[in-house]
């Protein structure tokens, strides 16, 4: 739905230009989250998921000020129509990358639980990294479609989490079968449980940011369109 | 629900084009307007929309150089036929103007010229109850009913606006229009005529011409946006400034228009 056309009053312009970058840089830490999250719960880390759990607060920062900005570019603009949807996602957008946050903080904190002791659980972790990276990938895809306004992209996100829930359920069943057969390692394992259950959360968020994307782009929703509907760009 | 009969639009435009010597303002504008909704008409300046309206009550007649094609029916009925009375076609379809402009009159027969010219009230009581009607529709009673025979031009602009009003609802009209009667009015007074819209509605259709597109979003259910004499789309009032279908719309409503 890029126009191409830039506002008459060019401080709009910059205003949704500086909510584009917000999103896009709160976007990137998150992910940045969840890649740092893994890597510090496959290598047993503690400084890195430390460091995880300190930088969540840059994103809380990033989301107050979308806050802000949105509330005064309400107020000062009185966007309509297409701008109006991209400011009122944007503002969805944000509280929604927040949670992703959370649930990357929440596996960083689960580091030093699961590798208190013991070596077996090692083979159970080398099941997730897949799992994050397709995660993580939808959420980058989703941000990607909202910086393009991209109605087909944000489209084939939602279509890829069928693709994660069906990879939670297999680490499910594999997680379960590795505890019933190393007891001793139910506990540190139970954590990995909810690691992969945080991870399949991040791909529903994702989801929902790919809806509202579409729906900033379009008008209409995701669920209203037919299978097969051609989507306009 | 409804019996088969299909509904009956209060005014219906088909093709209607207005031509200011030789050159065209409106263009082949086909449109039907509700009873029971305020139809905004939005656009830039020159597109065609006061234009349009104007044809709605016969007022471009008095431009010698104007001519109107096509079709505008009045309850089915053609409003530019021959048969058709244009005092009395515009005591149906009144219209109140951007700068107020009560006659320098008193107030009370700023309202009361209208009844009495169409005979509508037999006594002088009678009259006097049409003017007390019609100034508290107009949100104007309590403001005047002390004052009636002061000169209308004494107050405020808002006020003046709500006589002007008063004075279109007098004659027991039908249709409203209104070319920007807020637009050179102060914000409170601004949304005193809003409010009045809103109260009148139902019992008027009617139709505003505004340059404010949040006035238009605010007070219309319907909304048609002009573009260079063309009707460009016309639709819901929550879909046009949420999900416009056309382009230029969009441009136009988001500050784009260039």
């Amino acid at each position: 739905m890029a126009t191409g056309h830039e506002h008459t009053v060019k401080a709009f312009d910059q205003d949704i230009g500086q909510l584009r970058g917000l999103i896009a840089q709160m976007g990137g830490l998150a992910e940045q989250a969840i890649h740092d999250a893994m890597k510090a719960l496959q290598r047993g880390d503690t400084t890195l998921a430390k460091e995880v759990r300190r930088k969540d607060k840059a994103i809380d920062a990033i989301e107050a000020e979308i806050e802000k900005l949105v509330v005064r570019l309400i107020a000062l603009r009185a966007p309509m129509a297409d701008d109006l949807r991209e400011v009122i996602a944007a503002l969805k957008i944000a509280a929604v990358i927040e949670r992703i946050g959370d649930y990357a903080k929440n596996i960083a904190k689960r580091v030093p639980l699961i590798h208190s002791d013991g070596e077996d659980r090692i083979e159970a972790i080398s099941m997730l990294p897949a799992m994050a990276q397709l995660a993580s990938d939808m959420v980058h895809d989703a941000l990607d479609a909202f910086s393009a306004r991209d109605a087909s992209g944000a489209a084939a996100v939602c279509e890829r989490d069928n693709a994660l829930d069906d990879f939670y359920d297999s680490i499910f069943r594999a997680l379960v079968t590795f505890m019933v057969e190393n007891p001793r390692t139910i506990s540190q394992v139970a954590h990995l449980l909810f690691v992969a259950k945080n991870l399949e959360r991040i791909g529903d968020h994702a989801t929902n940011v790919a809806e509202m994307v579409y729906f900033a782009a379009t008008g209409r929703y995701l669920a209203d369109a037919e299978p097969g509907d051609a989507v306009e760009s | 629900m409804n019996d088969a009969t299909p509904t009956q639009h209060k005014m219906s435009a088909r093709d209607v084009s207005v031509f200011y010597g030789d050159k065209q303002a409106v263009k082949n504008v086909s449109i039907d307007i509700d009873m029971d909704k305020v139809t905004a008409f939005i656009g830039p300046s020159g597109c065609g929309k006061s234009t349009f309206l104007r044809t709605l009550n016969r007022m471009n007649d008095t431009i010698a150089s104007a001519r109107v094609e096509g079709q505008i029916t009045l309850d089915g009925e053609d409003i530019y036929s021959a048969s058709m009375d244009v005092v009395q076609l515009r005591a149906r379809v009144g219209m109140v103007f951007q700068k107020p402009n009560p006659f320098p009159k008193s107030i009370y027969e700023n309202v009361a010229y209208g009844p009495r010219i169409h005979g509508l009230a037999a006594s002088k009581t009678e009259l006097d109850w049409i003017v007390e009607r019609s100034l508290k529709r107009a949100g104007l009673w309590e403001e005047v009913k002390d004052r009636l025979g002061d000169s209308g031009t004494a107050l405020s602009g808002g006020q003046q606006q709500r006589l002007c009003i008063a004075r279109a609802i007098a004659v027991d009209p039908e249709v409203i229009l209104m070319d920007e009667p807020a637009s050179a009015l102060d914000p409170i007074a601004t949304a005193k005529i809003e409010e009045l819209i809103h109260e009148l509605r139902g019992r008027y259709a009617i139709v505003i011409v505004t340059h404010n597109m949040q006035q238009a979003a605010r007070v219309s259910q319907r909304t048609a946006f002009f573009h260079l004499g063309n009707l460009v789309e016309y639709g819901e009032t929550d879909n046009i400034f949420t999900a416009p279908r056309e382009e230029r719309t969009k441009d136009y409503i988001t500050g784009r228009y260039g």
